[in-house]
């Protein structure tokens, strides 16, 4: 790894740790993850090759940094605060006999919108709007790539309450990027 | 018949872990009479290849100058 891009790359992290930490938690794992690969060294030849792979150590970072925070800061328990949102949400999204109040409609070109740069701020705001025990469900099932049982485990809460967690994360960011981009 | 709210559950529940043949029927079952839970299946597939392909560099070719600054 080149050091004299340290700056840049740091830059790029942080960008990402900024998504899913508050302000130093964030500035710890991306220090933790150049500590890291600088000592592993390795010898990449491509810029997107380093990149991706420092991304990769610190997506583990960030896992880690849950397990232990949830561990020693809220032995699990969910916060109250995610609760009553959600009813309400299922309220807006199912009527009272479990039917869609407004269908999803079908989305054009989706894997079009990937390459797109505007798509990704839509779509990290839509995750930013989750509430924030989804919005970690979510995260680490699918950003982070955590097998579910991992996944609750790492958040301190049943099997049960992390699948209506990502769940209802799902039900949120279809509707969010509906009627922000392909709408 | 389950309702659309039902089968959702169900179609989120398939990306943890593989339906009952049960619940996989009762999916079938409700695709023949709904639009709108085929749609959401394929959409809740975007979300995660989506999310898999998130990237944070993908902002700094963005014309848009959008700042981001979190966790303030």
């Amino acid at each position: 790894m080149d050091k004299n891009h340290l700056h840049e790359y740091r830059k790029v992290l942080l960008r990402y740790a900024f998504l899913h930490l508050r302000n130093a938690a964030a500035e710890d794992v991306v220090q933790e993850t150049l500590l890291a690969a600088l000592l592993a060294n390795e010898g990449f030849r491509s810029e997107s090759a380093i990149r991706t792979w420092l991304i990769g150590i610190l997506k583990h970072k960030i896992a880690d940094h849950y397990r232990v925070a949830e561990r020693y800061y809220t032995s699990g328990a969910p916060t109250g605060d995610d609760n009553d949102p959600n009813e309400a949400l299922e309220q807006l999204i199912f009527n009272a006999k479990g039917h869609w109040i407004g269908s999803p409609t079908a989305w054009n070109q989706p894997d079009h919108a990937l390459e797109q740069g505007e798509f990704w701020i839509v779509f990290e705001w839509c995750q930013q709007n989750l509430p924030k025990q989804h919005a970690r469900a979510f995260m680490l099932r699918e950003m982070v790539g955590l097998e579910t049982d991992d996944n609750c485990q790492d958040m301190g809460i049943s099997q049960s309450a992390c699948r209506v967690y990502l769940h209802r994360a799902r039900l949120r960011l279809r509707e969010c990027l509906e009627q922000r981009w392909f709408n | 018949m389950k309702s659309c709210k039902a089968i959702t559950e169900l179609l989120s529940e398939s990306m943890e872990r593989p339906l009952t043949w049960r619940e996989a029927l009762a999916v079938r079952m409700h695709f023949f009479m709904c639009q709108s839970c085929p749609r959401f299946q394929q959409q809740v597939q975007f979300l995660r290849k989506a999310a898999s392909r998130y990237y944070p560099n993908e902002h700094d070719k963005n014309p848009v100058g959008h700042n981001i600054n979190r966790g303030q």
